[in-house]
């Protein structure tokens, strides 16, 4: 009875001790825990800051690229000037001098300039591109020779740069690029309606240029899109077969081994080295022509192999053995397991490590810079052999010209490149989730 | 134990009693000796199984193992946990070649020829014997889509129609037809663990083969999903000849005829299963069986 009465307390205070113990120690914990939340909270906090810093500065410098402020002539396409012999020849008017018939125009609406430097000043309030718009108009339809047409055309990126309030009138006019005379002729033309901010079309017809109110984005993007195209169309499909046979059917030595290390170290490899091996294999060795977006394509497809052959084993090996097993079991051969089995499982965590690459390839610049894509280049690429360039290198030129006026331009570049990559993983988060199945 | 099927040609045994019985004899064999008692032939076996040893890397999983496995009967092999009886059902339809350091030695006749021999196709040897595993693991597809694959793969069927036959007929056989058949479109994943453990049993008969290998198929399941599958695996017999790896000598006792007993990497004693449960000829046998280990 005693040796009961003994064990009864000892195991009661035994267990209170531990109570009191962990009591002691319960508050410490809960604190630790909650101050590893906060960390994460905060370090998620900071991100989304950045982020929303970046979205900022970048859109509210760039929106005001999306409008372009315009002017209306009324022009008479005087025949005496474009054609001469009145014989409506489409060669002939094709040669005639529309630069003049501009600046006829600008004289008549300011009768009184006369002196030759004031005359240039007025003409210069006009972009040089509104000739090439009414040549384009004449081409278009030779019955307008002879008429008196309204047009607006594109005011000179300076009057631009005025109208959106990015120059200020209030410095000394020798620090303007914009003469106190030019500044009249402007608020008159203003009072008188003639100048008026439209949406500037030709930022996403147009290709680059040397007048920032001519200059478009087109060429970069078209370039960017065939360049990806190219290299998705080379990169998925020779990334994940080289996955599937490292993964499931490649034996395990020596030379797998070496070649699982080397695709990894590629992985790390600097962007512009690729530009290099580019350079030498594909333009110097095998011939191709320098800026094409198909050279592009290959040296992207080199860089982005190692991120989507790494990314889609992963998926390979996260496929849970007994599905294999499963379809072996009832005789499939390794390849019908694979097809049928394997690969549907793999596939978003492929598609994941594919859409990783791709997103690098498209800000990739670097090794766009060694291929040549880097070129001043004006027309819309239509082929994978045209000589073209890509967004983010399109961006880089920009940022680089000393115009005010491609400033806006830059950041609405960025604005574009940034919608791009954001529609390219939308479009896979919607694959991702269509091959997605649980197990 | 209370079984909760009892199939009329199944020995009603006790294991409790068996203590009783086998308590006083002295004709047993002593638990040194490691080879195998009891009655490893039989008459006009569908599967021979000669010295055969399984490595994986240097360490042997099972060690000179020769069975022979009877037509159209349930053999089950009991042991305790990593004595190998896994490790020798695995070697039936060489699925251990998918594991890298496996390596099978021995010989394994299936009718009259070794299939570890040089000619033969592990694609066609596993149409021949199926396979369900211990976890349920139907495909992430439909349940027509589960039973219809291995027909398909192995062309047994030539119109939507024949295969629409051949999933209805399986499903029946597996039991799982009435629960399933107005949802044959939906995932088999979405089925109960009973349910999903029928359908691995209907894609794997709806091969055809002639045996079917079990690996624990009721060791992730409730009682009551154990006794439909115990009940369907009785009905299997007359078709198909089963060997079933099991931890529960309940379930052995129930469902087979010969019973296989292993002891780290050692087959120690073959027999009736009734034998082997109320006369076990070897010490280790009767130490099992009575709950002393294992």
């Amino acid at each position: 009875m005693n040796k009961h009465e003994t064990t009864n307390k000892t195991i009661p205070t035994a267990r209170s001790k531990t109570k009191d113990i962990v009591r002691q120690s319960l508050k410490k914990r809960y604190n630790r825990e909650r101050r590893f939340k906060w960390h994460g909270q905060a370090a998620i906090a900071v991100a989304l800051l950045l982020l929303l810093i970046l979205f900022f500065s970048i859109s509210g410098k760039g929106y005001t690229a999306f409008q372009q402020t315009m002017m209306s002539l009324d022009v008479y396409l005087d025949p005496e000037i474009l054609d001469p012999e009145g014989s409506r020849d489409p060669a002939v008017l094709a040669r005639g001098d529309y630069g003049g018939i501009v600046k006829a125009t600008m004289r008549r609406m300011f009768p009184e300039v006369t002196g030759r430097q004031d005359k240039r000043a007025l003409y210069a309030l006009v972009s040089s591109g509104a000739s090439f718009m009414l040549h384009d108009k004449v081409m278009e339809n030779p019955a307008l020779v002879g008429q008196r047409v309204s047009v607006w055309v594109p005011a000179d990126d300076e009057v631009d740069m005025l109208m959106k309030g990015h120059v200020s009138r209030d410095v000394s006019e020798a620090d303007r690029r914009l003469s106190d005379q030019q500044l009249v002729w402007i608020d008159q033309l203003v009072t008188e309606g003639r100048i008026q901010k439209q949406f500037n079309t030709a930022f996403f017809t147009a290709g680059d240029s040397r007048d920032p109110e001519l200059s478009g984005i087109r060429g970069a993007l078209t370039g960017s899109l065939i360049t990806l195209v190219i290299t998705l169309m080379l990169s998925f499909p020779v990334g994940v077969a080289t996955a599937v046979y490292l993964e499931e059917f490649a034996p395990r030595n020596r030379w797998t081994d070496v070649i699982e290390v080397n695709i990894n170290n590629l992985a790390a490899v600097p962007s512009i080295v690729f530009g290099l091996l580019g350079l030498a294999v594909f333009i110097n060795f095998l011939g191709f022509p320098r800026s094409a977006p198909l050279v592009g394509g290959l040296v992207l497809t080199l860089m982005t192999l190692p991120t989507i052959i790494i990314a889609s084993r992963a998926a390979l090996k996260s496929v849970p053995p007994s599905i294999r097993e499963a379809a072996l079991g009832v005789g499939a051969s390794p390849m019908q397991t694979i097809l049928f089995h394997v690969l549907p499982l793999a596939m978003p965590g492929m598609l994941t490590g594919t859409i990783i690459g791709m997103a690098q390839a498209l800000g990739e610049t670097a090794p766009l810079l060694m291929i040549g894509m880097v070129a001043f280049i004006v027309d819309v690429p239509s082929g994978i052999y045209d000589p073209s360039t890509a967004l983010p290198v399109q961006i880089f030129l920009w940022a680089d010209s000393p115009e005010r006026a491609f400033v806006e331009r830059t950041s609405a570049a960025i604005m574009v490149l940034l919608a791009f990559l954001i529609s390219m993983n939308a479009v896979s988060v919607f694959l991702r989730k269509r091959f997605e199945r649980r197990w | 134990m209370d079984s909760i099927v009892n199939p009329t040609n199944i020995p009603a045994v006790h294991t409790t009693s068996i203590s009783d019985v086998v308590k006083d004899r002295s004709d047993v064999v002593s638990r040194e000796n490691r080879s195998t008692v009891g009655e490893t032939i039989v008459e006009d076996p569908r599967i021979s199984c000669l010295d055969v040893n399984v490595y994986y890397g240097e360490k042997p999983a099972i060690r000179q193992v020769g069975l022979e496995i009877a037509r159209n009967q349930v053999i089950a092999m009991i042991g305790p946990s990593g004595c190998g009886k896994s490790s020798f059902l695995r070697c039936l339809n060489r699925m251990n070649d998918t594991i890298p350091a496996c390596q099978v030695t021995g010989k394994i006749l299936m009718d009259g020829q070794d299939i570890n021999g040089k000619g033969i196709d592990t694609v066609l040897l596993r149409a021949e014997v199926g396979m369900v595993f211990q976890k349920p693991n139907p495909f992430p597809k439909s349940i027509w889509e589960n039973v219809a694959f291995g027909p398909r793969i192995h062309g047994l069927a030539q119109t939507k129609k024949e295969l629409d036959e051949i999933v209805e007929k399986s499903l029946i056989q597996a039991g799982l037809w009435d629960e399933v058949k107005d949802r044959l479109n939906q995932p088999g994943t979405g089925l109960s663990g009973g349910q999903q453990q029928r359908l691995c049993i209907a894609r794997a008969i709806a091969v055809n083969p002639e045996v079917i290998l079990m690996d624990e198929p009721c060791s992730a399941l409730d009682p009551i999903a154990t006794a439909k599958i115990e009940e369907l695996i009785d009905k299997l017999r007359l078709d198909y000849t089963i060997c079933v790896v099991t931890h529960s000598m309940q379930q052995a006792a129930r469902i087979s005829q010969r019973t296989a007993f292993f002891h780290l990497g050692d087959l120690i004693e073959v027999g009736e299963t009734k034998q082997i449960f109320t006369k076990p000829l070897h010490h280790l046998t009767e130490d099992y069986i009575t709950g002393r280990f294992g």
